[in-house]
């Protein structure tokens, strides 16, 4: 997963001429060409009891791009996010994640197995290991890249310990582009509720994701907050390269940042595709913004 | 993190990954090596005693806080678990004629194998429930236990022999102090190590937050079983100790009361903490050994002491555990952070 400065420049292409820190580690864990369909959720659909909180959805993510879902309260974004990241299990379709090799069918995979195929994700409401330090819950999204035998860890021998050490130097980089030195060692419980949200980012990124779900990273922030987490984000995706998908209420943020957007309703998806053409799409203005327009 | 931990800058992520930074960290650790290697030369043959029942404790509670206070998957079965470690060391020895280390290596195999067994219903249920279904396992195995005659020898006491290492035998409590001092100090290396890395973080994922554990990757299938298999793997070896040191092996000697001992010594001591497990140890031994020798030595005066001592021992026990709950819930080992901190910044409260 090393990629030296010029190579990640390189492969990036031109969005990216503007790097403006030197990355010893390509965060980004997908090996398909920014603009490939990296993310294909297909019909997907999903029942609790007879609320039918996903109805036959479809959309698809593309490689390096900022994909935001909208919608109204309880229009089933956390259910899609739920069911891509292997939290649900959706009763129809297919849920696809392309590799360079091979592709994964998310639809019916264990969470742990969904992670190690490059899904990270963060939670709505805070769900970090509030008793760790800031360092190990960022090691932790390391878990899937480490090997991990008892012995060795037992006694601290020759391959627990070189691990240890080299997995820091990427959790670091996370550190940095997050600006979250002067916290490492604290115990994420004792931490601000804004960077809370900016650890459980980075124990996402960490992971070193072909896909990055963030479900509403900036609720309960306060505008300056929300514009240093816009940032992040922006830089996740810009300098980094990771393909980020994103549930957000605040519009602004929403239009600002994203390369594409998709709408659900009550379940169904009304709307996808560049934030101007979904901003005056007319399904739209009447399910959710308009209400707003008229507020 | 400690007060004690300022004003101390690495200049390698490998000296601070070291477990110890300052010299007076260095200072303590000897001054505890001395005093524990002091223990056998000054103690009466009453304490020696007391003193080699702490050894074994600090194995078994380290190995009920891998699974209770670091994966927060709580247990009754740790009698249960002690008798496997017991009776399986005993019967490959006494009854086959393996050499002791081979029964004793069997017994953590085996006790991890039945811990991983009775573990399985922690992959449904949690807290009080799994609390529930880990009692059964202590009944089930000591039902077993009395009822397998032809290979426990039911409730009759099974004998084991004096076992012999590198010429010495061991027919001494100050000879079995250097064995179960090693083995207690092995246990206790191990533990710290383990949540040094990766496979003890993801323990303590489980414990915080499963959810978010099975999405970052950790399968919480497997690392339960498997916490369930290393925390009985240390108690196997506790088991397998009591077995040989007192050569007589019966289940009365793992029944409830000894997994709600074990439960005390890491709440006292302190729950997710490697120390903790050994200061909760040593306290749940040593308080109730002194409550005895004071009933005992006051047997003259006050006859009804010595007539209660069961009743005494037990309420003394309770009132430790509520009072601990209530005033220091992190135990010991906090307190003993808190006293660090406290001499470091004198005469500065913070």
């Amino acid at each position: 997963m090393l990629a030296s400065p010029h190579q990640q420049g390189a492969q990036h292409g031109c969005r990216r001429a503007v790097i403006t820190r030197a990355y010893r580690h390509d965060l980004n864990g997908s090996h398909l060409e920014p603009g490939a369909p990296q993310l294909e959720v297909d019909r997907v659909s999903l029942t609790f009891g007879g609320v039918r909180a996903l109805d036959d959805v479809s959309l698809d993510v593309v490689q390096g791009e900022i994909h935001a879902i909208i919608g109204p309260n309880g229009a089933g974004k956390t259910s899609l996010l739920n069911c891509i990241s292997g939290l649900y299990r959706p009763d129809g379709g297919r849920i696809i994640l392309h590799g360079g090799d091979a592709d994964h069918s998310l639809a019916r995979a264990r969470p742990s197995r969904i992670a190690r195929w490059g899904v990270a994700r963060s939670f709505q409401n805070i769900e970090l290991f509030r008793h760790l330090s800031v360092l190990d819950n960022l090691l932790l999204g390391r878990h899937v890249h480490m090997r991990h035998r008892l012995l060795p860890s037992l006694w601290y021998w020759g391959s627990a310990r070189r691990q240890e050490i080299a997995q820091r130097d990427l959790v670091e980089e996370v550190i940095d582009l997050l600006e979250i030195q002067a916290h490492r060692h604290k115990p994420v419980g004792s931490l601000a509720y804004g960077i809370q949200k900016r650890v459980e980012l980075g124990r996402a990124l960490a992971m070193q994701p072909a896909v990055l779900l963030l479900d509403e990273p900036m609720a309960g922030m306060n505008v300056e907050e929300k514009e240093d987490m816009a940032r992040y984000v922006l830089d996740v995706n810009e300098l980094a390269g990771v393909t980020v998908v994103l549930i957000e209420h605040d519009m602004e943020v929403v239009m600002d940042i994203s390369r594409r957007v998709s709408v659900l309703d009550f379940g169904l998806l009304i709307a996808s595709g560049p934030p101007d053409a979904v901003r005056q799409d007319e399904k739209v203005l009447e399910a959710y913004l308009g209400q707003e327009h008229t507020a | 993190m400690a007060a004690t931990a300022t004003g101390i800058y690495h200049r390698s992520y490998r000296s601070e990954l070291a477990l110890r930074h300052t010299q007076a960290e260095y200072a303590r650790l000897t001054l505890a090596a001395a005093v524990v290697v002091a223990v056998p030369f000054v103690a009466t043959p009453y304490w020696q005693t007391v003193a080699n029942q702490i050894g074994i404790a600090v194995v078994g509670a380290i190995g009920l806080n891998i699974l209770t206070g670091y994966t927060g998957q709580i247990s009754l079965g740790q009698g249960g678990f002690l008798a496997v470690g017991a009776y399986t060391s005993a019967i490959l020895v006494e009854r086959l004629g393996a050499p002791t280390l081979v029964g004793v290596v069997a017994a953590i195999l085996m006790t991890a194998a039945v811990g991983a067994f009775f573990g399985l219903p922690a992959l449904r249920l949690k807290g009080l429930y799994l609390a529930i279904a880990t009692l059964a396992s202590q009944f089930i195995i000591l039902y077993a236990v009395r009822n397998w005659e032809f290979v426990t020898g039911g409730v009759q006491a099974l004998v084991v022999g004096t076992p012999t290492l590198f010429g010495f035998e061991l027919n001494t409590d100050f000879r079995w102090y250097w064995v179960i001092l090693a083995c207690a100090a092995a246990a206790t290396v191990a533990g710290t190590n383990l949540f040094r890395t990766g496979l003890g973080r993801a323990f303590m994922a489980i414990r915080d937050q499963d959810i978010a554990a099975e999405a970052v990757g950790v399968n919480t299938v497997t690392y339960k079983v498997l916490a369930f298999a290393v925390s009985s793997g240390f108690v196997g070896l506790a088991g397998a100790l009591t077995a040989h040191w007192t050569t007589i092996v019966t289940w009365e000697r793992f029944t409830l009361d000894v997994s709600i001992l074990y439960l005390a010594m890491i709440i006292v001591g302190g729950l997710g903490s490697v120390s903790g497990s050994i200061y909760g140890a040593v306290f749940m031994i040593v308080v109730p050994a002194w409550i005895t020798q004071v009933a005992q030595d006051l047997r003259g005066q006050l006859s009804f002491l010595a007539r209660e001592l069961p009743a005494i021992q037990l309420g003394v026990f309770g009132l430790i555990i509520i009072l601990f709950l209530i005033f220091e819930p992190r135990g010991l080992a906090r307190i003993w952070h808190r006293m660090k901190d406290y001499v470091r910044l004198w005469p500065f409260r913070y």
